[in-house]
C-alpha cells in the first residue's frame, strides 16, 4: 500500500476510536453534573443522598472512559502534521485557528476544573466543587464546537482566498468559519449524539442492575434510568430533526454526497428514499434497488416532486468544474454508513420507549427481556456516531477539503510508508490493549455499583480515600 | 511585527510546558528511585495528580499555536521528526494511562503496569524533548518545499543526544525538587537526596550544551540568556544544600522556563535553520500565517491566556497542602469501596489494611 493509503487508514482508525470515546465523555461529564446538581439542590434529603451517590458512581465511570479520550486526543492534535504535512501547508492559515483556541479556551478549562473537582471533594465548597464539574463539562462542549468548526470548513470552505503564489488558503473572516452554515447544523447534531450516548451507557448500566435485582435495586439505578430514558429520548428526536435539516444543507454544498448517501446514480424529480440497493458501479446503475416512491425528494427538499442530482450527473458537472477525474466516494460505504447510522439511532430511540412504556405501566422490573435488551443500549449510538462519522468523511473524498484540494494532495511527501505503516501497526495495537483494558474497567466499576453509603464529610475525624480520586 | 509577538508567545507556551509539565516527567521518571512502599507511590503521584492532565495542555496548545500562527513550521516539524514525535505520543498516552487508571486497578499487578507505564511515559518525552531542541538549533537538511530530508538517525547526533541529557536530567532534578517541596516523610527526604545526585550530571551537561550552541548559533543575548540558565540552576543547587527548598524549587522553574526562551533566541529570526542551505530555512516570515489570522489568534491569545494563567495558578494554591501519608488514605481503590462493603458485611474486621495492599 502506499503513503497516502496508509496514512488514511491511520487517520480513520485513530479517528474513529478517538470518535467513540469522545461523545461518551462529552454526554456522561455533563450527566454526571445534572446529578451532583440535583444532589446539591436536594441535599440533606433522601433523594439528595441517591443523587450523590449517583453522581459518584458514574463520575467514576465517567474519568475511566476520560482518560482515554485525552491520550487519543494529542494524537489527533498532532497527526496533522504528522501524516498531512501538504494538507497543513495548504489549509494551516484557517484550520490552525480553531485548533489553537480549542486548547487554549476549551483544553485548559476541561482539563484544569476536571483536576480541582477529582481532588478538591473535600477541599472546596460544594458550590465551587459543583462549578468545577460544569466547567468540566462546558470545556468539552466548547472543544466540540472549535474541532467540529475546523471540519466544518473541510466539508464547506468559507470565508477564505486562495493564494497561489504560496499555494494555500488564507482566513478572510473568522465569523464565517465560526459561523459555518455547515458548522450551526453540525455541532447541535454531534452534541445531541453525545446526549445520546452518555444517556445509553447510564440507561445499559442501570437496565443491567435494574434486572438482577428486581424490586430490590439500589435507587440509584432507578433514579438514573428515569434520567436516562428522559434524556436518550429527548436527544433522538433533536438529533433526528437537526440532521434532516442537515441533509438539506448536504445536498445544497456537496451533491455528490447526498446522492451517495442514496445510491441515486441519475438525477430524478420524484427521487425514491431506496431501503435496500446493490449498486454496479461500473456501469454507474443499481442492480437491485427497493425503494419509497418520492422519499428522497422530501427528505432532500421537503417536496415529493423536487429534482435530486444523480451521481452519473455531479461527475459530469465536477469533471467540467474541477477537471478530469472521479468525484464518485465508495458509494456502497456511504450508503450503508447513512443508513446505519438513521438505524442504529432510531433502535436506540425504540429501546428508550420501550423501556419508558413499562415503567409507565409499572413493569419495569419484572420486563427481564427488556432489560435485558436495554443492557446492550450503548453498543446501538456508539455504531451510529461511527457510521455518521465514517459517513460525512468518507462520502466527501476524493476531496480533503471540499472543492480545493485533494486527499492525494495532502499527504506528507517525506514519510515513507514503511515508517507509516510501522505507526499504524504500533498505534493499532496500543489503542487495542488500552481499550481492552479500559472496556474491563467501566464493567467491573459497573457491575459493582455504587458505594451503599456516603463517606463522612470533610472534618470529621475519620480519614478516608475519597471515592472518586486517581491515585 | 506579530510574527515577533507570535515567537515569543510559543516560546512562552514552551516554557509554561516545562516548567510545570517538566516536574511531572520528574516524578514519574523518579517514582523507583523515591518511593518503597505503594503508600510512598501514592504520595509521589498524588502531588502531581490534580495538575498533570492541565500541565500537559501547555505542550498541546504550543502545537495548536505553532499550526495557526506558522503553519509551514509545523507542517515541517511533525513531518520531519515523524518518529520522535510518534515515540513522544506514546510516551504521553502511556503516562497518562498510568497515572489515570493506577488508582482503580484492582490488583497488584496492575499497579506495577501502571507503575512502568507513568516511568516509560516520562522517560520518553523527557529525552525526546531536548533532543528536538538540539535538532532546531543544529538545523536539519529541507528541500525548496519545507520538507525535511533524512530520517530518524540523521536527529540523532552527540549534539542531539546531549540536548536530551539536558532535559533528561534537568526534569530529574526539577521534579525531585518539586517532591522534596510538596510531599513529607520518607519520599520527600530520598527526592532530595536524588536532587543533589543528579544535579552534577545536569550541571555540566547544561553548561556543555550553551557552550557548543554558543559555537555554533545566536549572538551575545542567546548567550546571555544561557549564562543566566546556568547561573540559575547553580542558585538553585546552592539552595537546596542550605536546605531552602521553596527557592530551590523557584530557581529550578526559572531554569525550565529559561531552556526554552534561550533556544528561541538563538534560533531568531529562523525557526527551523536549514543545515544545506540557508537560502531555504524557515523563517518567521517566510512560515507565517497571513496577518488577518494573526490578528485573530492575537485577540484570542490576549483575551484567553490571563484567564487561564489565573485558573491554573488558583488550582495550585487550592491543593498548596503538602503531601503526605494521611492524604492518601490507608489503601488504594480496593480499600476504599470495595473494602467499605466487604467492611460492611463482615463482622468483627476493623478494616485496617495492611501498608502494601495486595
Amino acid at each position: 500500500m502506499d503513503a497516502t493509503t496508509l496514512a488514511r487508514w491511520q487517520f480513520a482508525s485513530t479517528t474513529v476510536y478517538h470518535f467513540l470515546i469522545v461523545p461518551l465523555s462529552i454526554g456522561l461529564t455533563a450527566l454526571v453534573a445534572v446529578m451532583q446538581t440535583l444532589a446539591y439542590l436536594k441535599r440533606a434529603t433522601p433523594a439528595g443522598e441517591v443523587w450523590d451517590r449517583s453522581s459518584r458512581f458514574w463520575g467514576r465511570i465517567m474519568l475511566v472512559i476520560f482518560a482515554l479520550g485525552v491520550v487519543t486526543g494529542i494524537v489527533q492534535e498532532f497527526q496533522f502534521g504528522m501524516n498531512w504535512s501538504a494538507y497543513s501547508r495548504f489549509v494551516g492559515d484557517i484550520f490552525g485557528a480553531p485548533l489553537a483556541m480549542e486548547g487554549l479556551i476549551a483544553f485548559f478549562l476541561e482539563s484544569t476544573f476536571l483536576g480541582l473537582w477529582i481532588f478538591g471533594r473535600d477541599i472546596l465548597t460544594p458550590r465551587l466543587h459543583l462549578a468545577s464539574i460544569w466547567l468540566a463539562a462546558l470545556g468539552t462542549t466548547i472543544s466540540a464546537y472549535f474541532i467540529l468548526a475546523a471540519n466544518s470548513f473541510m466539508q464547506h470552505p468559507v470565508g477564505l482566498v486562495y493564494d497561489a503564489a504560496k499555494h494555500r488558503v488564507e482566513l478572510t473572516s473568522i465569523w464565517k468559519v465560526l459561523f459555518n452554515s455547515t458548522q450551526l447544523v453540525t455541532f447541535p447534531h454531534t452534541i445531541l449524539a453525545a446526549f445520546m450516548t452518555g444517556s445509553a451507557i447510564l440507561l445499559s448500566v442501570s437496565a443491567w442492575h435494574l434486572r438482577r435485582d428486581g424490586e430490590l435495586v439500589d435507587l440509584v439505578h432507578r433514579k438514573v434510568a428515569g434520567l436516562a430514558v428522559g434524556v436518550l429520548l429527548v436527544s433522538v428526536v433533536g438529533v433526528s430533526i437537526v440532521g434532516h435539516i442537515q441533509g438539506q444543507i448536504m445536498t445544497d454544498q456537496q451533491p455528490m454526497k447526498m446522492a451517495a448517501a442514496e445510491a441515486l446514480w441519475n438525477t430524478d424529480d420524484h427521487a425514491p428514499f431506496s431501503l435496500f440497493a446493490y449498486a454496479d458501479v461500473s456501469q454507474g446503475h443499481n442492480k437491485i434497488d427497493i425503494t419509497v416512491p418520492d422519499g428522497l425528494s422530501i427528505l432532500a427538499k421537503n417536496r415529493p416532486g423536487a429534482t435530486v442530482q444523480g451521481i452519473n450527473q455531479v461527475q459530469a458537472a465536477e469533471a467540467a468544474k474541477y477537471g478530469p477525474g472521479s468525484y464518485i466516494p465508495v458509494v456502497w460505504l456511504a450508503y450503508w454508513c447513512f443508513r446505519l447510522m438513521i438505524g442504529f439511532g432510531v433502535l436506540a430511540g425504540l429501546v428508550a420507549f420501550g423501556v419508558f412504556v413499562q415503567w409507565r405501566r409499572g413493569k419495569l422490573t419484572t420486563s427481564p427481556r427488556m432489560l435485558r435488551l436495554a443492557t446492550w443500549t450503548v453498543a446501538l449510538p456508539l455504531a451510529a456516531n461511527s457510521a455518521g462519522w465514517l459517513f460525512t468523511e468518507t462520502a466527501r473524498q476524493p476531496w480533503l477539503v471540499y472543492g480545493l484540494l485533494k486527499t492525494s494532495s495532502g499527504v506528507s511527501t517525506n514519510v515513507s510508508s514503511g515508517v507509516v505503516l510501522a505507526s499504524l501497526i504500533g498505534f493499532s495495537a496500543l489503542y487495542g490493549v488500552l481499550g481492552v483494558i479500559c472496556f474491563r474497567m467501566v464493567r467491573r466499576i459497573a457491575i459493582e455499583g455504587p458505594a451503599t453509603t456516603l463517606p463522612p464529610p470533610p472534618g470529621s475525624d475519620v480519614i478516608d480515600e475519597p471515592v472518586l480520586s486517581l491515585v | 511585527m506579530l510574527q515577533g509577538f507570535w515567537f515569543g508567545t510559543i516560546a512562552v507556551l514552551w516554557a509554561g510546558f516545562l516548567m510545570l509539565e517538566g516536574f511531572d516527567f520528574g516524578v514519574g521518571m523518579l517514582l523507583p528511585f523515591v518511593t518503597r512502599t505503594d503508600t510512598d507511590r501514592r504520595i509521589a503521584l498524588r502531588s502531581i495528580g490534580p495538575v498533570w492532565d492541565g500541565n500537559e495542555v501547555w505542550l498541546l496548545v504550543a502545537g495548536g499555536a505553532t499550526f495557526a500562527a506558522f503553519p509551514e513550521w509545523y507542517a515541517s516539524v511533525f513531518s520531519g521528526f515523524y518518529i520522535a514525535f510518534a515515540l513522544l505520543l506514546v510516551g504521553l498516552i502511556l503516562r497518562g494511562i498510568g497515572i489515570e487508571y493506577r488508582g482503580k486497578a484492582e490488583t497488584a499487578n496492575g499497579r506495577h503496569w501502571c507503575d512502568r507505564a507513568i516511568v516509560v511515559g516520562s522517560f520518553l518525552p523527557a529525552l525526546l524533548l531536548g533532543v528536538a531542541f538540539a535538532d532546531f538549533l543544529r538545523g536539519v537538511k529541507m528541500d525548496a518545499g519545507h520538507n525535511m530530508a533524512g530520517g530518524f538517525f540523521d536527529l540523532v547526533t552527540p549534539f542531539g543526544l546531549l540536548g536530551g541529557v539536558v532535559t533528561l536530567t534537568l526534569f530529574l532534578f526539577h521534579g525531585a525538587v518539586f517532591l522534596a517541596l510538596r510531599t513529607e516523610g520518607a519520599v520527600a527526604f530520598r527526592a532530595k537526596v536524588a536532587a543533589k545526585r543528579v544535579a552534577p550530571v545536569t550541571a555540566v551537561a547544561a553548561v556543555a550544551f550553551v557552550l557548543w550552541t554558543a559555537g555554533t548559533r545566536g549572538g551575545w543575548l542567546s548567550f546571555l540568556l544561557g549564562a543566566v540558565l546556568v547561573v540559575a540552576f547553580v542558585a538553585s543547587l546552592a539552595a537546596l544544600w542550605l536546605d531552602r527548598i521553596g527557592l530551590a524549587f523557584s530557581a529550578s522553574a526559572l531554569v525550565c522556563l529559561l531552556v526554552p526562551v534561550w533556544v528561541f533566541s538563538a534560533l531568531w529570526p529562523d525557526v527551523l535553520p536549514a543545515r544545506n542551505s540557508a537560502a531555504l530555512s524557515l523563517t518567521v516570515h517566510n512560515a507565517s500565517s497571513s496577518h488577518y489570522t494573526l490578528v485573530v489568534m492575537t485577540v484570542v491569545a490576549l483575551l484567553f491566556t490571563p484567564i487561564v494563567i489565573a485558573y491554573q495558578a488558583w488550582t495550585y494554591w487550592v491543593f498548596r497542602a503538602r503531601v503526605g501519608a494521611a492524604s492518601v488514605g490507608h489503601g488504594g481503590y480496593e480499600e476504599t469501596v470495595v473494602g467499605r462493603l466487604r467492611h460492611a458485611a463482615s463482622v468483627g474486621t476493623d478494616g485496617e489494611s495492611p501498608a502494601e495492599p495486595r
